[in-house]
């Protein structure tokens, strides 16, 4: 009896942290582009629109060409020229960068709200397409695990059913943060990167350029952003539907400075906070006492105990959300 | 010698002003050049043509005989030109090493090679001989350091030519001799330097050739060895200028301002005033010396009731303020001309007329019940205007587009107009040409004589010896010594400003006893 419950708790955990993991995924990635268009001077309350015409041409591209690969990349590349448009605005023409995101997040939702209409003749929801496929990776086969039965029997149990068998995204993701970690922090770009977003005229006067800089830190916040788009409707489900993204550009944004605005800091808050969605809908399942409501709220109080200093000081970049003029040295 | 760079009938128009009008400049390898104006005459306009930040609208510019557009500050630092400026343009929380070798920096495949970089400053800065900590972040080191981090900046960039604007303004004199010893050795080592600057006896110190630039022109350009610097001051303001304060002998009366063992702390919520005494009598200009730091300003910050005293005692006239509001001590008598006059002396936004009526919009006969009466403004702006000579097209244009000194006037009008009993001047100078200086000096003096007291804070040791006629020395948060301002010296207030010695007969003893502690 005993081990029929510890096996079914196990379930249940097991459980949780997939769908920590899967909830997780598009957080990760429009916090990493947050981290990139934030350290580069650029606020990017835009990330929810984005990532909705992300989700969108997703969508678009798996139904045309058929291929859920060939839809990632559109999402890519149309996330990253969407997020461009926003920067052209506030670089080039030094709108303020938080009304002009919140106009963007309007504009994404009229637009594929409208297109959605337009091409698919339907409201609230797009046909089924194409999705990606899961890979499975076995870690418990790793060659020489065996030889070690305690650690063989770790993955078995947890490694293996939590990490094995997700969609691309998922491994894509978090991947991707620590490659980012590794930009930001030891290359050149990175270098220059991080010194438009602190004190852009010391970066100006030693030759680096700030605008082209900017440009390019925005182009990949939303081509990642973009990204995390199609990881809702190509990962999670196989369609559009209207406002998909529901807020989730908001929480990446909180997770970025959870994380104090580093990728490896935000993969983690990603992961809490994904965690907390699990737990949310297991609530749901199993019918907790606490309301799910509570576990939607946690990631904004845990963001505002972090920026109130409650929890550790979070310093965003110097010159992040000041536009930058050359010419008024 | 061949000029490694020369400027041709340099050009630059600005909206409204002509900044620079037909300049040349020659600068050769080996010397120190300085450049003399007052703020605004164009000299680092004519600088940052030359480092390719601005384009001029005509004139040519030839690096080692060859004729160079200078399009962006790429270019410059290609041709071996290298720029200190005077904010430094320096990332808080980069480190030393990061900060040098931002835009050149060395590689290993795709990475940053911070070992290369890290050994690439220590040898220029053992070549050099500027002592930096190459893995310090920069937000944790001093000032001196940070200059000695920008010229190195331009040092790793290849620099033959070296421009520094103001580079002694953020300095104590012991920083300013150290910069000395440092563009000494560069000259030596063939560097040109162009060195900006108001200040005459650093020029006289410093420089080997003086090009003194008036309104966007050049007037003359000399050796240092041939003039003085009564004449490059007249040369640089076009009058006759008189350096020296002039002013009688005080006749202190009654006591008006006392403060008894104030203790406060500063932002950070640590000690910055360890237990103040001090009293200032009508008719004296009583000088606050010190290195920046030590109290100063949260010092002038509870006088003024701006920040709350966490014990001791304040009087003004007798009546114990202590925790009185800012309006109340306004009212009973205080005057302050605060040290940074965008944050705290003018609203930059609002006209010049409402500026000078900040601390009394709600008397008559500015205020009549809930109105304000513009034509009592105007009239009011008008002869402020007047009586200060402040520059402005109208007293309805915004303090924002005055320059630094006619900034700095519109306070002084202000709070002299008040007529009040005390005047608290912070910093009341800094960042103004010598003809402003001359008339704040003026003014703070005129006031002692109509017998105000004068409480003059500044970090410019000249000032405080020119203008007090006692002197309060301030350390580490405590009033370390008063003395008499004959009875000051430079080398005695450098000892005591610096903790080196703890009392005034100390520090006489030591400057009589041949300078062993300095």
């Amino acid at each position: 009896m005993s081990d029929f419950w510890s096996s079914l708790t196990l379930l249940f955990q097991v459980g949780l942290f997939v769908s920590a993991l899967r909830a997780a995924t598009p957080l990760i990635f429009a916090a990493l582009g947050g981290v990139f268009s934030e350290r580069s001077g650029v606020v990017n309350i835009a990330l929810d629109g984005i990532m909705l015409v992300g989700a969108f041409m997703a969508v678009m591209g798996s139904y045309f060409l058929k291929d859920p690969w060939l839809g990632l990349l559109i999402a890519l590349v149309s996330g990253a020229l969407f997020a461009l448009l926003f920067g052209v605005i506030v670089i080039r023409y030094r709108a303020d960068q938080v009304v002009t995101g919140v106009a963007f997040n309007m504009l994404a939702l009229g637009l594929t709200g409208f297109l959605l209409r337009l091409i698919f003749h339907h409201a609230g929801q797009s046909p089924m397409v194409a999705k990606l496929p899961d890979w499975v990776i076995p870690f418990n086969r790793f060659p020489g695990l065996s030889r070690f039965p305690a650690l063989q029997s770790f993955v078995d149990r947890w490694i293996q059913p939590v990490l094995g068998q997700h969609t691309p995204p998922v491994y894509l993701a978090i991947a991707a943060a620590f490659l980012a970690h590794y930009v930001l922090f030891r290359t050149p770009f990175g270098l220059r990167l991080r010194a438009v977003g602190e004190h852009p005229r010391a970066a100006d006067t030693v030759g680096v350029n700030v605008y082209a800089m900017r440009y390019l830190a925005v182009g990949l916040s939303g081509a990642l952003a973009g990204l995390g788009g199609a990881t809702l409707s190509l990962g999670l489900l196989s369609s559009f539907i209207e406002n998909m993204t529901s807020g989730r550009g908001f929480i990446a944004l909180a997770a970025m400075i959870f994380g104090k605005w580093t990728p490896l800091g935000a993969l983690g808050a990603c992961l809490l906070f994904g965690f907390f969605d699990a737990l949310q809908m297991l609530g749901q399942t199993l019918g907790f006492r606490v309301p799910r409501e509570f576990f939607l709220m946690l990631p904004y109080l845990l963001t505002m105990a972090v920026l109130a200093g409650v929890i550790g000081r979070a310093t965003p970049p110097a010159a992040d959300g000041k536009p930058y003029d050359k010419s008024h040295a | 010698m061949e000029p490694i760079v020369r400027l041709v009938g340099i050009t630059k128009r600005f909206p409204g002003v002509l900044a620079n009008d037909g300049i040349d400049l020659e600068i050769t390898p080996g010397t120190i050049h300085a450049l003399l104006g007052e703020n605004g005459a164009g000299k680092t306009t004519l600088m940052n043509i030359l480092y390719g930040l601005y384009q001029p609208d005509s004139g040519e510019v030839f690096i080692r005989g060859q004729k160079v557009r200078v399009t962006d500050p790429n270019v410059a630092i290609r041709r071996g030109i290298g720029m200190v400026h005077q904010h430094f343009m320096l990332i808080p929380p980069f480190t030393v090493a990061e900060n040098i070798v931002l835009g050149s920096e060395p590689r290993r495949g795709v990475s940053l090679d911070l070992k290369r970089a890290v050994a690439a400053v220590e040898e220029l800065s053992a070549r050099y001989g500027l002592k930096v900590d190459p893995l310090a972040r920069v937000e944790s080191i001093s000032v001196g350091m940070q200059q000695r981090v920008e010229i190195l900046k331009a040092l790793y960039r290849g620099a033959e030519v070296l421009i520094l604007d103001e580079p002694t303004a953020v300095l104590t004199p012991q920083e300013v001799r150290e910069l000395k010893v440092i563009l000494d050795s560069l000259a030596a080592q063939g560097k040109a330097i162009i060195f900006i600057t108001h200040k005459l006896k650093e020029i006289m110190a410093m420089a080997q050739v003086v090009t003194v630039i008036r309104r966007g022109r050049v007037v003359k350009t000399l050796p240092t060895s041939e003039t003085t610097p009564a004449e490059l001051a007249s040369l640089m303001v076009g009058r006759e200028v008189i350096l020296e304060v002039e002013k009688g002998p005080s006749r202190p009366g009654e006591e008006v301002l006392r403060l008894e063992n104030v203790t406060a702390n500063n932002n950070r919520r640590l000690p910055a005033l360890r237990g103040v005494d001090l009293t200032v009598r009508r008719g004296e200009i009583l000088g606050i010396a010190g290195v920046d730091g030590n109290g100063q300003s949260e010092l002038v910050e509870v006088l003024t009731g701006l920040r709350p005293a966490t014990g001791g005692r304040v009087f003004l006239k007798g009546k114990e303020v202590t925790r009185t509001r800012t309006r109340q001590r306004i009212r009973a008598g205080l005057g302050h001309i605060p040290e940074d006059r965008h944050k705290r002396g003018l609203i930059l936004d609002f006209s010049v007329a409402e500026n000078l009526i900040l601390a009394t919009y709600d008397r008559r006969p500015f205020a009549s019940g809930i109105n304000l009466n513009q034509g009592e403004v105007r009239k009011h702006a008008e002869r402020l205007v007047r009586e200060f000579d402040v520059r402005t097209p109208s007293t309805e244009t915004a303090a924002r587009s005055l320059s630094g000194g006619n900034q700095q006037k519109v306070i002084v009008a202000r709070e002299i107009d008040r007529d009040p009993d005390v005047l608290i001047a912070a910093q009341p100078t800094r960042g103004l040409d010598v003809g402003a200086i001359e008339f704040v000096h003026e003014r703070l003096v005129a006031e002692r004589d109509r017998g105000k007291a004068v409480l003059l804070v500044s970090f410019e040791l000249d000032e405080i010896l020119s203008l007090s006629d006692r002197i309060a020395v301030m350390y580490e948060g405590r009033v370390v010594a008063v003395l008499p301002a004959g009875e000051a010296s430079e080398d005695i207030l450098g000892l005591l400003m610096s903790g080196a010695a703890r009392s005034a007969d100390e520090a006489r003893a030591a400057v009589e006893g041949g300078n062993r502690v300095g």
